[in-house]
């Protein structure tokens, strides 16, 4: 009898830990970030929300909340959304979600996603159009340390040459094409999240965003030294420089909604606000890491920063306004796409992208705007702020 | 007392068991070779760098710092607690809803000979599937689906996912149990002229609790892989596949980190066997009914 009723007890208080563990979430889905508003803004959301004043729109991320995403975090924790009538809901990313996919679905209104990875999905008939190109460089490096002297795409011969494969290896492929140097010259490493491998030795060139991957080699302390690796330890094969940079996080819209004048004036309005938002991330990258931060990105603070700093680089100073899809790049990317051959010899798409598939008659409506509103969109005189990169990022 | 001795002596073999584990590692750690142990180009035994494998006590000691720099942060301890809380929670939802699909399934299947026929082929080809195909799936059909007034979360999504690798052994384990009485208890339930209900009560359920413990253990482990992965996958805050992702950041800077979640998937796994070794003391007394071997 005894050992029931201990049975009983010690079964009620586990029913009690399950239950009140689900019974904590308020029903909305947690894939949508809360982001951080500051007070004045936080009230206006709530009043404007009440009034009935803001259309619902969503935005899929294409990862989970980092300074990546900081001009879209800014644009809602400060307001510029609500400003244009908008009540943004960002939505995170995961290992297996495509954001395209999502876009194509109808699951969303907007995605941010990488051009070379969305030619792709276009040319499986995924009907989206990139209304705006918000990193006007690419961010994606490989890295060495200097014993091993690589700094060309041709050193790369005889070498482990890290990737991670999924779509993020072109530029690699298509640099090392550019040197005459083939896939069967190499050998391909699979990389995962972190950078061990590399420091381990067993990867020679690791693929790096400058952003994220640069800095976690730079948090780390070497063993020789026992002070944290510096830039002077590193060769970065950078290929902005290299000339087979393709374009990466742009906003897509759904093609087929854009014939909708509704669906249009929102697209201006959904860009006009991000860029401020950029803007605003240029202007004051320690206050946009720390919304990001209070957003839920688990990210160490110095690490945070860096990438807010880094992403900066890729934007500003913008050539022909935040957002708009340079022809040349384009045109550079879509060729890479059309002719550079991963290891199993497949590209990524097998003929020209259709013309859908950008446009600059949202993005330069919302730079108009934003010229009569006194926003400083190209950012000519911008200066990156000088990061100090802690252990472990913290 | 024995039984008492015999308890004691449970709890210290079980405690000598994971201090000969922490041994193992730092021992290795302490004398292995920095590179590891390699056959031909093959490495059998990992490297024993800080990177590779941090000293017990600093990944134990790293539960007593905060997660970030940031100001407010809570600690590792804190933070992994929460987060062991929250999958255990959808795991237990998961293991749910698992429990009762592979229940209605295996009784339905026990009943109608040809419903078996139709549905086994399915329920053990559904375990084919990859999750990680799964996964997207399930977020973007249940974003199509309300009930009611109740809108369809991410952590449903992950609970669907959980119970899909957890109805699995349930329903297997559940048709073998409920076939296992012996035909003459059979037949002597059908010249009492007892019903199919009544049967099932007092000699097929009963019967087939051997057969269900496994199972129920077998589906809470699922169930827990199964919501882990899926938070991974769909990309869902809150939970410990979640902060999977989150530390890998960090395992190049500060190593101790990523295993921090690890251990928090273990204790969830260990708790919710627990939870069915206490299901099985409850079920005890049917234990050895109707078992022929």
């Amino acid at each position: 009898m005894r050992t029931h009723l201990k049975l009983g007890v010690a079964a009620a208080a586990l029913a009690l830990v399950v239950t009140g563990c689900s019974s904590d979430d308020d029903g909305g889905s947690s894939s949508e970030v809360d982001v951080k508003a500051n007070e004045d803004c936080a009230t206006r959301t709530e009043e404007a929300r009440d009034a009935g004043d803001l259309t619902e729109v969503s935005l899929q991320l294409q990862w989970v909340s980092q300074a990546q995403f900081a001009g879209y975090y800014a644009a809602v924790a400060e307001c510029f959304y609500v400003d244009e009538g908008l009540d943004v809901k960002i939505v995170e990313g995961g290992v297996d979600i495509v954001p395209q996919d999502v876009l194509a679905s109808g699951d969303v209104d907007y995605a941010i996603s990488w051009v070379p990875k969305v030619l792709g999905s276009i040319e499986q008939g995924a009907g989206i159009t990139n209304v705006a190109q918000i990193f006007e460089r690419s961010a994606t490096t490989q890295i060495s340390f200097k014993d091993k002297d690589i700094t060309a795409p041709a050193d790369l011969k005889d070498k482990n040459v890290g990737s991670w494969g999924f779509g993020n290896e072109w530029e690699l492929f298509a640099g090392m094409q550019s040197a005459e140097v083939t896939v069967e010259d190499i050998n391909l490493v699979q990389q995962a999240f972190d950078m061990n491998a590399f420091l381990a030795g067993d990867i020679d060139a690791a693929q790096a965003m400058t952003y994220n991957e640069y800095a976690q080699v730079l948090e780390t302390v070497n063993p020789d030294t026992g002070e944290l690796y510096t830039p002077d330890d590193l060769n970065v094969i950078n290929w902005n420089d290299i000339g087979t940079a393709m374009l990466q996080d742009a906003i897509w819209a759904t093609t087929e909604k854009l014939s909708d004048p509704d669906y249009e004036e929102q697209t201006v309005a959904f860009i006009k606000a991000s860029i401020k938002g950029w803007a605003f991330v240029r202007d004051n990258p320690e206050e946009a890491a720390t919304i990001v931060a209070e957003s839920g990105s688990e990210l160490g603070q110095s690490h945070q920063l860096w990438m807010a700093n880094e992403v900066n680089k890729l934007i500003w100073p913008s050539t022909n306004g935040v957002g708009v899809i340079d022809e040349a790049a384009w045109a550079q990317t879509v060729d890479i796409a059309l002719n550079t051959q991963n290891e199993t010899g497949a590209t990524i798409i097998t003929e020209e992208p259709p013309s859908t598939a950008y446009t600059n008659e949202y993005v330069e409506q919302a730079l108009l705007e934003l010229e009569d509103e006194g926003v400083d969109t190209l950012g000519a005189d911008y200066e990156p702020i000088d990061v100090t990169l802690q252990e472990g990022g913290k | 007392m024995v039984p008492l001795w015999n308890r004691v002596r449970a709890v210290v073999l079980g405690l000598l068991g994971i201090a000969a584990v922490v041994a193992t590692w730092d021992v290795y750690k302490a004398v292995g070779p920095a590179e590891g142990v390699l056959v031909g180009e093959t490495r059998v035994l990992p490297r024993t760098t800080e990177l590779a494998m941090p000293h017990s006590w600093e990944m134990l000691q790293r539960f007593s710092e905060p997660v970030t720099g940031l100001a407010g942060a809570p600690d590792a301890f804190d933070a992994v607690l929460d987060a062991s809380l929250f999958s255990l929670g959808l795991a237990a939802r998961g293991w749910l809803i698992g429990v009762v699909v592979g229940l209605a399934l295996a009784l339905l299947m026990s009943r109608l000979r040809i419903v078996e026929s139709a549905l086994l082929p399915w329920v053990i080809l559904s375990q084919t599937v990859p999750l990680i195909a799964i996964a997207p799936l399930v977020r973007r059909w249940g974003s199509e689906i309300q009930i009611g007034g109740h809108v369809w979360s991410s952590e449903d999504s992950v609970a669907v996912i959980a119970a899909y690798l957890a109805f699995f052994p349930v329903a297997v384990g559940a048709l073998r149990g409920l076939k296992s009485p012996d035909r003459t208890h059979l037949d002597l339930m059908r010249a009492y002229g007892v019903g199919w209900w009544r049967s099932l009560l007092t000699l097929r359920l009963p019967s087939s609790v051997p057969y269900l413990l496994p199972a129920l253990r077998l589906a809470a482990a699922s169930a827990v892989i199964g919501a882990v992965v899926a938070e991974v996958s769909i990309g869902l805050k809150g939970g410990l596949g979640r902060m999977v992702i989150d530390y890998a950041v960090a395992a190049s800077g500060d190593p101790a980190k990523p295993w921090a979640p690890i251990f928090g998937a273990v204790v969830i796994g260990l708790v919710a066997a627990g939870a069915i070794g206490l299901l099985g003391l409850v079920l005890r007394p049917f234990r050895l009914t109707g078992v022929p071997s």
